[in-house]
């Protein structure tokens, strides 16, 4: 049967739309044009610009301990929560606890912000790193309990009451038998979060204070007042890390999904 | 101790750290922008004594009424975009060959680990005067020298369609790939017409997914600020934009507080509809999951 071709143009022009604005925001780190109006000849000074600029890597720094923190704290928390949501559905208290994870996966972000601004102006938090990390950890919770909640689909748990009837206590199963089988949801969970955390905007700018500029916030703030080959030249360098971060995690996620 | 109880207790530990949390951090802030919307203004940007109707009040001005309708038909055009051209990249992708589809797959998700930002600014510059398209737009004879293509409505909507086109291709595709395609060949040996097969065969076959992509994408999309704020003029303020504004420039918490009552009343209606609609048939699938 003939099929038509109407689909795969759609396709095509829609991975062109994906790729072309990225493609030209990369030529333009190189190009010695100041506002990118035609080709003027390769460069790197952008680049080397960026080095010179402390605000950047300040909040470089900020956004690093923001996201580690805060992916550590969620993991944790978003794994029990998805073992309880799996191990125990149907209960009156994990339908309570589903909708609680579920629905800041549906609320839009600047109602996630603006509604932990006014928590922590009441509640006398003051807004920083601390709101910050306070505030990303709760977004990041979901997202990592549906990962692993997805992994959980197809675990099979006569291999915890194996491991019970075989004489393991509760924290050596959880150890040596749950920990282990769970590992690469895990591991995704974590990466979602730590992505998420990296990129927050919008939710940041609400519960940022002085001091506590991350990069997205010092990113914004370039695209309203700064100059435009330097967000070329930090974007760039972003869209590499993102890509090798993705391709990496694609092989690990390859290697963990082969049979042992 | 018994076994019943064991697991009781058991539940209760797996469960309370999360449960915590997230009624501290993420229930009460929402019930408390409820009652914010209820209590005055105090003259230092914080919350005054005493409650009041005067806020939910002012709501109701021509000003705030036609940018709750632009908030909606931004959100409504870019949902009808990102399913138009959603559909037939998911039927593309699902129908490829085992490598293509891998690849294609894997393009479709990169931009969507991108930063959110970095995007929004490379259409920024494409859209420049000076930019890539205005170039090639004058050169085609399509835009004169002062068509402006930067600042209005439609470059809210045309980077928006960027941002949210991948989380309405995924859910698509995730249908698609289940979906029994000789069914569409039979539809054809019996008369039936490409595109009247794929109309009545292929889109009820994967209804689902057309409602789950539906609201991924309008929902986020109500909720918009950073998108009109960096790529809309005044004609194209959002919802979004005027709680914010209320925030930071005016420091009016209660009457961002009322604003963002709106914003959570527009983003439950279509959800509760949809679930309305798909009461018996269980809850629809509103998640993405990562590595099915």
């Amino acid at each position: 049967m003939k099929r038509s071709l109407f689909p795969r143009a759609v396709t095509a022009v829609v991975l062109l739309f994906f790729y072309l604005p990225i493609l030209v925001l990369v030529v333009n780190s190189f190009n010695a044009s100041r506002f990118g109006s035609g080709w003027q000849g390769f460069t790197l000074t952008w680049y080397a610009r960026l080095i010179h600029e402390p605000e950047i890597w300040r909040a470089a720094r900020n956004t690093l301990i923001i996201a580690v923190s805060a992916t550590l704290v969620s993991v944790a928390l978003g794994t029990a929560a998805a073992f309880a949501l799996h191990r125990f559905m149907g209960s009156r208290l994990q339908r309570l606890h589903y909708t609680l994870v579920a629905t800041p996966l549906v609320v839009p972000e600047i109602l996630v912000g603006i509604s932990l601004l006014m928590f922590f102006v009441a509640a006398g938090v003051g807004l920083g790193l601390f709101s910050i990390f306070l505030a990303h950890v709760t977004f990041c919770i979901s997202y990592v309990a549906m990962v692993v909640l997805g992994r959980l689909q197809d675990f099979d748990f006569s291999v915890i009451e194996a491991a019970r009837d075989l004489g393991a206590g509760w924290w050596q199963t959880a150890r040596r038998v749950l920990l282990p089988m769970l590992f690469p949801g895990i591991v995704a969970g974590g990466l979602l979060a730590f992505t998420l955390s990296i990129d927050d905007f919008v939710i940041t700018f609400f519960v940022a204070g002085p001091g506590s500029t991350t990069l997205p916030i010092r990113i914004y703030s370039m695209i309203k007042h700064g100059s435009p080959p330097l967000i070329n030249a930090l974007s760039a360098i972003l869209l590499v890390i993102t890509f090798t971060a993705v391709l990496l995690s694609q092989r690990l996620s390859r290697v963990k999904n082969q049979p042992l | 101790m018994g076994r019943e109880t064991r697991l009781k207790i058991q539940e209760w530990l797996a469960t309370l750290p999360s449960l915590f949390w997230l009624a501290v951090f993420f229930l009460i802030p929402t019930l408390m922008v409820f009652a914010i919307a209820f209590r005055p203004a105090d003259p230092y940007g914080g919350i005054g004594p005493g409650w009041t109707l005067d806020t939910i009040r002012s709501l109701a001005d021509a000003h705030y009424l036609a940018i709750a309708w632009r908030t909606f038909w931004i959100s409504g055009l870019t949902t009808l975009i990102c399913l138009c051209l959603a559909v037939p990249t998911a039927y593309t992708i699902a129908r490829a060959s085992a490598r293509w589809r891998t690849t294609l797959l894997m393009m479709v998700i990169v931009p969507f680990w991108t930063s959110f930002l970095v995007r929004i600014f490379a259409w920024k510059t494409l859209l420049h005067p000076e930019g890539l398209i205005k170039r090639v737009l004058v050169v085609l004879g399509l835009a004169g020298p002062q068509t402006q293509l930067l600042y209005n409505s439609g470059a809210v909507v045309l980077v928006t369609v960027y941002t949210f086109l991948p989380f309405a291709i995924l859910p698509i595709y995730a249908a698609a790939d289940k979906f029994d395609f000789r069914l569409l060949e039979a539809a054809r040996d019996l008369g039936a017409t490409s595109l009247r097969a794929f109309l009545k065969i292929f889109l009820p076959g994967i209804r689902r997914a057309l409602v789950t992509a539906f609201l991924v994408v309008f929902i986020p999309a109500l909720g918009s600020y950073v998108i009109p704020d960096l790529v809309g003029g005044p004609s194209s303020e959002m919802l979004g934009n005027k709680i914010a504004q209320r925030v930071f420039v005016d420091r009016n918490l209660p009457h961002a507080s009322a604003l963002s009552v709106v914003l959570i009343l527009a983003v439950l209606a279509p959800l509760t509809a949809v679930l309305f609609l798909q009461g018996k048939k269980g809850r629809p699938e509103l998640f993405i999951r990562e590595g099915e």
